[in-house]
């Protein structure tokens, strides 16, 4: 090949290499950058009277004083909201039935979102359920239902070659006239004085145990569920990984054995995961039953079988890295095989080591199968550490799925489930980060 | 070459049985009257990797407390037959012995003998300095501590004695806590021989310990063992012959796993016995 193909050549595969490099580049940023913005707006936030209210009356958090002062002023700004309601009520009494009745159902729905919006109007009974007692926290979540109030939602089922359309009527309209349509134009104005937005941050979405099945509250249950299952499944995997890979690499004779072992832990470590999950719940808790049902002690079990052939394969890595000139100048100094490979090889292969470990744990964060059955539940207390042999938890990587397919409310706390990637993301990547500055700060140390 | 092995064969020095052919013992009589000891006896051993005989039948008895120099080209054997002394050779898993080896009247490939109290006794320098990644206290204390010494003054004072044994104590005493893998080649060659010594070992093993380092630094390792002559039986193996003809007492010729010719360094280089030899010692050999 002459040099002018030769360099031609050399050019375009520069071209294509930067290209590819650049377009992961960018679907990383086009993944991460969403998942930043919604996880971000978990933490700060508009926030309104009503997330100032449940901070204070939930967990004592915030300005009690102050508190009192505002809620005495959105009370003030909302008494003509009742007085409308009141009033109409009042007319209503002296309509002919028909109309009545008409107007009843409608009166109904103003209600419903009234009462969503600012919490329970006064003269109801008192909601059993939490998500009831009080109104909209967010400000984006109130200029929805403001919307909800000020419009009635319409379909146009015209044309039928296509989709329905979505419109919009006001809903004055169907109160006009009477006492109710007052009300429609004073919230729209005043809706700021009755919620006070105020921009919010709100660390607690870290610490606090959340509230009515994440509808109000943070997430640390889930964040804590995360920790003991992660950490959990290290203490089981990390230590037997690494003595078997010492096996492997120091002990074990080459032999059919030996050849079958390693064939399969390589064939370990491509099963699906869901296969460790069912696997868990069959073997560690209906055979061996280490506990009555999901634990943080089954899950962890779980997560280690399938983390174990990873670490296995990076110790054993790492082993077989270390120069055998180590092992000769310790051999040869009269050391024995265990104090070699102890005072030697383990130490000269630790960044290997731990840096298989770090990932492992990361990637036991991060799973979902293996904990559905053996460990997770969608809805639980935050639990203490004496409960890990006998109690379910919530987890950052069960919940997400949770709130993204199963949640009641789903719609309405999407800013909750962003918060938990990008907890999530973070916490794995910080993993990884410290495995980077760990190996780093060790082979520094080898090196001299 | 056979040929002349067989000619020479029949010159007869006394016959050592079912030996393929006649090895040319030894070494220096006069020394051993002088009061030289057999330190290491080789009776008709041999060593194979898999069914390949590395090391075919050697006999010779290796004095203590000389520096005994062991020569030949690439792959005949000398390297293999240096780490079978403290059985470096078990690492490779293929690897087995016939005939004996004794140090001392013991057999080092005995049944009951400790291959770690063994290499304790015999001490090892490797073709590329292999330092540990530690300090270089902790290098030269290694093997102190391996034996059962933790008293930190102790430890202080061997590591001292150790490298100015090696004569290391002046470049490296202001820096012993510093990383050992920052020194230079021949530093750290010198290093792994005050490692070696620290344990204080009978017989010294040096494992071509120049050829990995500058004309400077090998200068410095042979001004070492000629500091250390009379203190430790030293084997050699170079390829280097100007190396063995200068720090070597005796000096052994290995050709294709033969022992081919054993004498006193003056007189292989002066008069070799057989033909190989002065082949390979002249340098014409192809």
């Amino acid at each position: 090949m002459d040099l002018g193909t030769r360099k031609i050549l050399d050019r375009s595969f520069t071209a294509v290499g930067i290209t590819s490099i650049v377009l992961m580049a960018l679907a990383l940023l086009i993944v991460v950058v969403p998942i930043v913005r919604g996880g971000l707006g978990a933490l700060y936030f508009t926030g309104t009277v009503e997330h100032r209210k449940i901070q204070y009356e939930e967990f004592g958090e915030g300005d009690g004083r102050r508190l009192t002062r505002e809620i005495e002023e959105t009370e003030k700004a909302r008494a003509p909201v009742y007085r409308f309601l009141g009033e109409f009520e009042a007319e209503m009494e002296s309509m002919d039935p028909v109309k009545k009745r008409e107007l009843a159902s409608k009166y109904g729905k103003v209600k419903r979102v009234l009462a969503h919006m600012l919490g329970p109007l006064p003269g109801e009974p008192e909601p059993i359920l939490l998500r009831f007692q009080y109104g909209r926290t967010r400000w984006e979540q109130v200029e929805e239902s403001l919307h909800d109030l000020l419009f009635v939602t319409k379909w146009d089922y015209s044309n039928p070659e296509e989709m329905a359309k979505e419109y919009f009527v006001p809903r004055i309209d169907e109160f006009r006239g009477t006492a109710l349509a007052g009300l429609f134009p004073y919230v729209e104005n005043n809706i700021e004085s009755m919620m006070l937005p105020r921009p919010t941050f709100y660390w607690g979405f870290i610490t606090n145990k959340s509230l009515d099945a994440h509808i109000f509250g943070g997430i640390w249950a889930e964040i804590q569920g995360t920790f003991f299952l992660a950490v959990g499944a290290m203490l089981f995997a990390f230590p037997l990984g690494v003595i078997a890979a010492i096996y492997f690499t120091e002990y074990a004779k080459d032999n059919f054995f030996t050849s079958m072992l390693r064939s399969a832990n390589s064939t370990l470590a491509g099963v699906p995961s869901i296969v460790f999950g069912l696997f868990g719940l069959a073997f560690f808790i209906n055979t061996v039953k280490v506990s009555e049902s999901k634990s943080v002690l089954a899950g962890s079990l779980t997560l280690a079988i399938m983390v174990l052939p990873t670490i296995i394969r990076a110790a054993e890595e790492a082993i077989l890295a270390v120069p055998i000139t180590y092992k000769e100048a310790s051999l040869g100094l009269g050391s024995t095989k265990w104090r070699t490979i102890m005072t030697v090889i383990l130490p000269a292969a630790l960044p290997g080591i731990i840096t298989g470990g770090i990932i492992s744990l990361g990637r036991a964060a991060g799973e979902t199968a293996p904990i559905i059955f053996t460990a997770a539940v969608s809805v639980g207390a935050t639990i203490g550490l004496a409960d890990v042999f006998s109690s379910p938890t919530p987890a950052l990587s069960w919940n997400i799925y949770n709130l993204a397919s199963e949640h009641e409310a789903a719609n309405e706390i999407r800013h909750v489930q962003y918060g938990m990637v990008l907890s999530l993301i973070s916490i794995v990547l910080l993993l990884n980060l410290s495995a980077i500055l760990l190996r780093a700060r060790i082979s520094k140390k080898l090196k001299g | 070459m056979q040929m002349t092995a067989e000619s020479k064969d029949s010159a007869g020095v006394a016959s050592q049985g079912g030996a393929k052919r006649e090895i040319f013992l030894p070494p220096d009589r006069e020394r051993l009257k002088e009061g030289g000891t057999p330190h290491v006896v080789a009776k008709n051993f041999s060593i194979f990797y898999g069914d390949f005989e590395a090391v075919k039948k050697v006999n010779a008895d290796i004095l203590s407390k000389y520096v005994t120099a062991i020569i030949g080209p690439s792959g005949c054997g000398k390297s293999t037959f240096l780490r079978a002394i403290n059985r470096m050779n078990d690492l490779i898993p293929s690897c087995h012995t016939t005939g004996t080896l004794m140090f001392e009247g013991e057999d080092i490939y005995g049944k009951y003998t400790d291959e770690v109290l063994l290499r304790k006794r015999i001490g090892m320098v490797f073709q590329k300095p292999n330092p540990f990644p530690k300090s270089i206290f902790d290098n030269i204390a290694y093997g102190p501590r391996l034996h059962g010494v933790n008293d930190k003054k102790i430890l202080a004072e061997i590591v001292e004695k150790s490298l100015r044994k090696a004569v290391l104590w002046d470049e490296v005493s202001d820096r012993l806590d510093r990383n050992a893998l920052g020194l230079s080649g021949g530093q750290q060659q010198r290093l792994c021989v005050a490692r070696a010594l620290a344990v204080e070992p009978d017989i010294l093993l040096l494992d071509e310990p120049t050829s990995a380092l500058d004309p400077k630094a090998t200068a410095k390792i042979e001004d070492l063992i000629e500091e250390l002559r009379g203190s430790y039986t030293i084997l050699i193996v170079t390829h280097n012959m100007q190396q063995a003809s200068r720090v070597s007492d005796h000096t052994m010729f290995f050709y294709e796993g033969d022992l081919v010719e054993y004498a006193p360094t003056k007189h292989l280089f002066t008069n070799p016995r057989d033909q190989v030899t002065e082949d390979y010692i002249t340098g014409r050999f192809s």
